[in-house]
This record gives C-alpha cells, sequence and structure tokens, in this order.
C-alpha cells in the first residue's frame, strides 16, 4: 500500500465521527429514525474505510477475525436471550410485557427494543467487517 | 428472438399501464392496504409499547421473532462466506 498523508490523516480524522454516529443511529432507533441494521451497516462502513487507508496490514493489528465472528454470534445470542428472559417470566418468547409486569418497572419496553437494536447493530457491523475482510485476505493471497 | 422478446415487454407494459388505472390514489386512506392491521399499529403504538417511532414498535416488538430470524439470516449468510473463502485454513 502506497504511504498518502492525505488519506491517512482524513480518515484517522473522521473514523471516530462515523462510529459515533452509527451508535446514535442504533441508540436513536425507538424514538426516531434508525435501527440496529442501518446503524450496524454505518459502523462496519469506518471499518472499510481503516481497510481503503491503511490497507491489510494496517487493519490486521486493529481488528482481529476471529473476534468479528464472536461479535456476530453475541448479538444475535443478545436478542435471543432477551427473548428466552421473557419466557423466563412467564410470558411469550419476545413478549417484553412479562418483564416490564415481572420487574414492576414502567416504560422498560423501549429500553428492552433498545437493547435487542444494539445486539441487531453488533451482528450486522460483525458479519459485515468480517465479510469485507475475507474477500481482502483472499484478494491479497491470491496475487 | 430480439423482436419477440420487444413485443411480448410492450405488450406486458400495455397491460400494466391499462391496471394503473384501477389502483387507488398514492396515500388515499380508503385504500385496501390501509384498512385492516394499520390504523391499529398507529393508534395503540404509544399505549401499548411507549415509544414514539411507530416502524421500531412494528420491527422489534410487534414482529420481533420476524426480525431475530432475519439477523440469523445476515449471520448465516456471514458464516457462509467464512466457511467458503477461508476453506482448510487453520487458525
Amino acid at each position: 500500500m502506497r504511504e498518502n498523508v492525505v488519506i491517512r490523516t482524513v480518515s484517522r480524522i473522521s473514523i471516530p465521527f462515523i462510529q459515533l454516529f452509527a451508535l446514535y443511529v442504533i441508540v436513536h432507533g425507538a424514538s426516531g429514525a434508525g435501527g440496529g441494521f442501518q446503524g450496524g451497516v454505518v459502523f462496519a462502513s469506518s471499518f472499510i474505510l481503516l481497510l481503503i487507508a491503511f490497507g491489510l496490514t494496517g487493519v490486521r493489528s486493529r481488528i482481529s477475525v476471529r473476534g468479528t465472528r464472536i461479535l456476530a454470534a453475541i448479538g444475535i445470542s443478545i436478542y435471543a436471550g432477551i427473548g428466552l428472559l421473557c419466557i423466563l417470566w412467564s410470558g411469550n418468547f419476545l413478549g417484553y410485557a412479562a418483564i416490564e409486569s415481572a420487574l414492576g418497572i414502567p416504560h422498560l419496553h423501549g429500553i428492552l427494543i433498545d437493547l435487542v437494536e444494539a445486539g441487531i447493530g453488533i451482528t450486522v457491523m460483525a458479519v459485515m467487517t468480517s465479510i469485507i475482510l475475507d474477500f481482502a485476505d483472499k484478494e491479497a493471497n491470491k496475487s | 428472438m430480439k423482436k419477440l422478446a420487444l413485443i411480448a415487454v410492450i405488450f406486458i407494459g400495455i397491460i400494466l399501464f391499462w391496471a394503473v388505472e384501477d389502483m387507488p390514489a398514492f396515500g388515499d386512506p380508503d385504500a385496501p392496504a390501509n384498512q385492516y392491521t394499520a390504523k391499529m399499529y398507529i393508534e395503540r403504538t404509544l399505549p401499548d409499547i411507549g415509544i414514539d417511532n411507530i416502524v421500531t414498535a412494528i420491527l422489534a416488538s410487534y414482529r420481533g421473532f420476524d426480525t431475530l430470524g432475519e439477523v440469523v439470516v445476515i449471520f448465516t449468510a456471514g458464516i457462509s462466506v467464512v466457511l467458503l473463502l477461508r476453506r482448510g485454513e487453520d487458525q
């Protein structure tokens, strides 16, 4: 990868803001436009920018491929775990009202939806990053 | 063969434009698509769930199980890419 100071500096500055915006989109899902799928893809796009600006060796020192797979499984487990938690408190699968009435906290519904959205976001982000790293590794091995 | 395909496309296009006449106007509250569950979601999202965003309420609460399936699809796609592209690597 050829050194390019402009691209690297601009990426270094803008990547934190892209990630912050992605977190905003995920957390904002319950009260406005946003959600886990969109936020996860925006988050993954920051890693794609990292890959473009710093090359495969630069990305490898920051992100582990193994970690992305584990994160994908964790995100899906958060979602399914909240669903099973509802069964534990004698409700239906993903029937959030059961947790709400069992704990006696009002307006828990929105928080649980935010947690579910966070799970979706983690899975989407990890899967997108994993796919892009797989293809980059494949291309690097070929040449 | 190309002429036949063109004739088929034009023919189907005419039929579709003909059918557009019978469709309800865009955003018509009396349209069949707005008659059944849409009204219920708009009226009951705030008292049932207590959040402002109706789309998120449907996505994550009313149709939560469906969304879980969607996430599993994305997860499966990612795992499939790993299995296809990283054959024979041990790490």
